[in-house]
């Protein structure tokens, strides 16, 4: 009776949401999605007019302000890399033994041809340090329960001015999320899923980002290993590592 | 009776200078005028052509849809066969396969770092095959500033002011960056063979050229082409033929929904050149109307003065029993024969002055330093099948009309009052 008793208290307890603030949803998000640091591996898959490829890729991250990212295939790719270091971003060609430093509008181009920028892979600061939530409402997506968040920058370099997210109340992920321009266009969408636990958090595994300026089917980012809080040598994130 | 009006005419100079003069001097203007619409825009679509649209053009469907966009990824693949082809099928057209693309070009310093950046617009252009007539259509060899053209795929025109932007000299590397067709990263090093002007701001604010297979290997475009364009051999534009042509060739496409299947368009569909060309057609049409009537009115007018001043000569012809119907078609007859000499002699005064100015040309670069018009730096006239009538037709009829209109008095001349007016 003990036993029963016990046990139903647990469900009920694991199966009610206290009450939140916008505020904690996305400080909870962030800590889900960011991290000391982590080496991941990951498969992009971009869905072009033309057909699909696929580029597989390894990248080292520390904080918010450094990157690293090597691509491993296909074979035109091999060895490309990438480095954010402090705001500024360089790419490596081996065909061309270039280093390259990308800047200005261009940040706002197709890394490789898919649905995302290099502008979406620079800015990667906590959504709490950029966006001022509120929360819209609540449904359900995907049978998951989810906030509705709209988020306002509260910064003037942000890359989306808006956006909106459903988050999964139970494990404060985003499963969509909408980007728009200062003007109110809707952007780019990423739907996220896959969610796994790693680390002691929940991670979408899997995500499709969606150009909505760009025809094609979108671009599927698929992290096929992730590690957090490893032991990253220092000189990968540095100039010189671009050509190693 | 002509040889009568003749003898006239050249014996009374009184009545026949002026106004073979103002003919002549307007007709010959008619003419000239129209020469140099047609020359002047006849040039800026030549330009157009031999850079953008070319007489005809052949492309995905995708690609026509963009084209301002320059995308490579839209491109024909298979270009070579189809050029064979669309030579085989079109014998009188000139094709060439082109890639236009965007990027950044990026110099190096010396410690191989980038030391600057700046956006370009890229032609890739056939510029090392021996029969090659693309140099000659980017104007190339005059063209040229500095250094010499390129011998090989890895050499690259920059437009000169772009290059003095950067500081950057003939012999100098520098290394495109741009996407290739399917998306990648493009990386291709180039070294600076030359620099060239074009004499036009929008291209000369940022390109560079470079051979075909060198845009096809660094964009990753094996046997692949932004898109095809197809020259009249003759070197104009006829709208007639290249509109029959387009229709053969986009007939015999398999119907369908392939965005990646050829398409050919004509010049006149490309980019806004209908209404570029309806409109300066229409000014054209315009200025030389403007410019007929008004020397309809002052040969008009002349006419009207001519036919008072010999109000006089009317009344002793009359007296002397002359019928006002002979005195009316006789003046009509002079008319008619100072408006064909004036013709002719201002038809052949603008055609001169035409010709002159179809050969040298006139310089109009420091005028042009700030337009965004594709328009050349040295402008011409040119003469056209028009040009040796459009003249007459003021000049035949201005005179004529005028005459007719002022001879109306001849009939309300009262025989009676004749010795009357002839005393006073």
């Amino acid at each position: 009776m003990k036993c029963t008793i016990l046990c139903l208290i647990l469900v009920l307890a694991a199966g009610s949401v206290p009450a939140q603030t916008a505020g904690e949803i996305i400080r909870k998000i962030d800590d889900n999605l960011s991290a000391r640091n982590r080496v991941t591996e990951s498969a992009m898959t971009i869905h072009g007019r033309r057909g699909s490829r696929t580029l597989t890729a390894k990248s080292y991250a520390e904080g918010t302000r450094k990157a690293f990212t090597e691509y491993l295939s296909p074979a035109a790719e091999r060895g490309t890399k990438m480095l954010k270091l402090e705001g500024q971003l360089w790419i490596y060609s081996p065909g061309t033994d270039r280093t390259v430093q990308i800047s200005g509008h261009l940040l706002r181009q197709s890394v490789m041809g898919s649905d995302l920028s290099y502008e979406d892979m620079m800015d990667d600061r906590k959504l709490a340090e950029i966006y001022e939530p509120s929360i819209a409402g609540e449904e359900e997506l995907d049978g998951r329960p989810v906030w509705i968040l709209e988020l306002t920058a509260r910064v003037s370099d942000a890359a989306y001015p808006r956006q909106k997210l459903w988050v999964d109340r139970e494990r404060f992920v985003p499963l969509r999320q909408e980007l728009y321009a200062r003007s109110g266009k809707l952007l780019k969408t990423a739907l996220l899923s896959d969610l796994q636990r790693v680390g002691g958090r929940w991670y979408p595994m899997q995500v499709l980002y969606k150009d909505m300026l760009k025809q094609g089917k979108g671009t599927e980012f698929r992290t096929t290993q992730i590690a957090f809080d490893q032991a990253i040598p220092e000189w990968i994130f540095t100039k010189a590592a671009l050509k190693q | 009776m002509i040889r009568f009006l003749l003898k006239g005419i050249l014996h009374d100079r009184h009545r026949s200078l002026m106004p073979l003069i103002v003919i002549t001097i307007g007709v010959a203007l008619t003419v000239l005028g129209h020469a140099w619409i047609q020359g002047v825009m006849g040039e800026a679509y030549t330009m157009s052509a031999h850079f953008a649209t070319g007489h005809l053009k052949v492309m995905t469907r995708a690609y026509a849809d963009e084209q301002g966009q320059m995308p490579v990824d839209l491109a024909l693949t298979g270009s070579s066969g189809l050029t064979e082809r669309l030579a085989a099928e079109m014998p009188e057209i000139d094709w060439a396969p082109r890639i236009r693309f965007g990027g950044l070009i990026d110099f190096p310093d010396s410690a191989g770092e980038t030391r600057a950046q700046g956006p370009v617009a890229g032609y890739a252009i056939d510029l090392l095959s021996p029969a090659t007539r693309e140099p000659g259509r980017f104007n190339l060899p005059e063209a040229l500033l500095s250094g010499r053209m390129p011998r090989d795929a890895r050499e690259a025109l920059l437009t000169h002011d772009f290059a003095e932007k950067f500081a950057v000299q003939p012999g100098d590397p520098f290394t495109f960056f741009g996407s290739t067709m399917e998306g990648s990263l493009a990386f291709y090093n180039f070294t600076v063979a030359g620099t060239v002007r074009f004499g036009s701001e929008v291209l000369d604010h940022g390109a560079f050229i470079i051979d075909l297979t060198a845009g096809q290997q660094a964009l990753a475009m094996q046997d692949a082409a932004g898109e095809i364009l197809g020259f009249f051999r003759s070197g104009y534009f006829d709208a007639r033929a290249a509109q029959r042509l387009t229709d053969r060739f986009n007939s015999s496409q398999p119907a369908g929904t392939d965005e990646f299947a050829p398409v050919m368009i004509t010049m006149r569909d490309q980019e806004g050149m209908a209404q570029l060309m309806d409109y300066t057609n229409a000014i054209g049409s315009i200025m030389v109307l403007l410019f007929v009537v008004a020397m309809s009115v002052v040969l008009w007018n002349t006419g009207l003065i001519g036919g008072l001043r010999r109000h006089g000569e009317f009344g002793v012809r009359l007296a002397l029993g002359e019928e006002k119907g002979h005195i009316y078609r006789s003046l009509i007859g002079e008319a008619l024969l100072i408006g064909l000499i004036g013709s002719v002699t201002g038809t052949l005064l603008g055609l001169g002055l035409a010709w002159y100015l179809q050969v040298v040309g006139l310089d109009i670069g420091d005028a042009m330093k700030a337009s965004s018009m594709m328009v050349p730096a040295v402008v011409r006239t040119q003469i056209s099948a028009t040009d040796f009538w459009i003249g007459f037709i003021p000049g035949l009829l201005s005179m004529t009309l005028g005459n007719a209109l002022s001879g109306v008095r001849i009939y309300r001349r009262d025989t009676a009052q004749l010795f009357k007016e002839l005393e006073a």
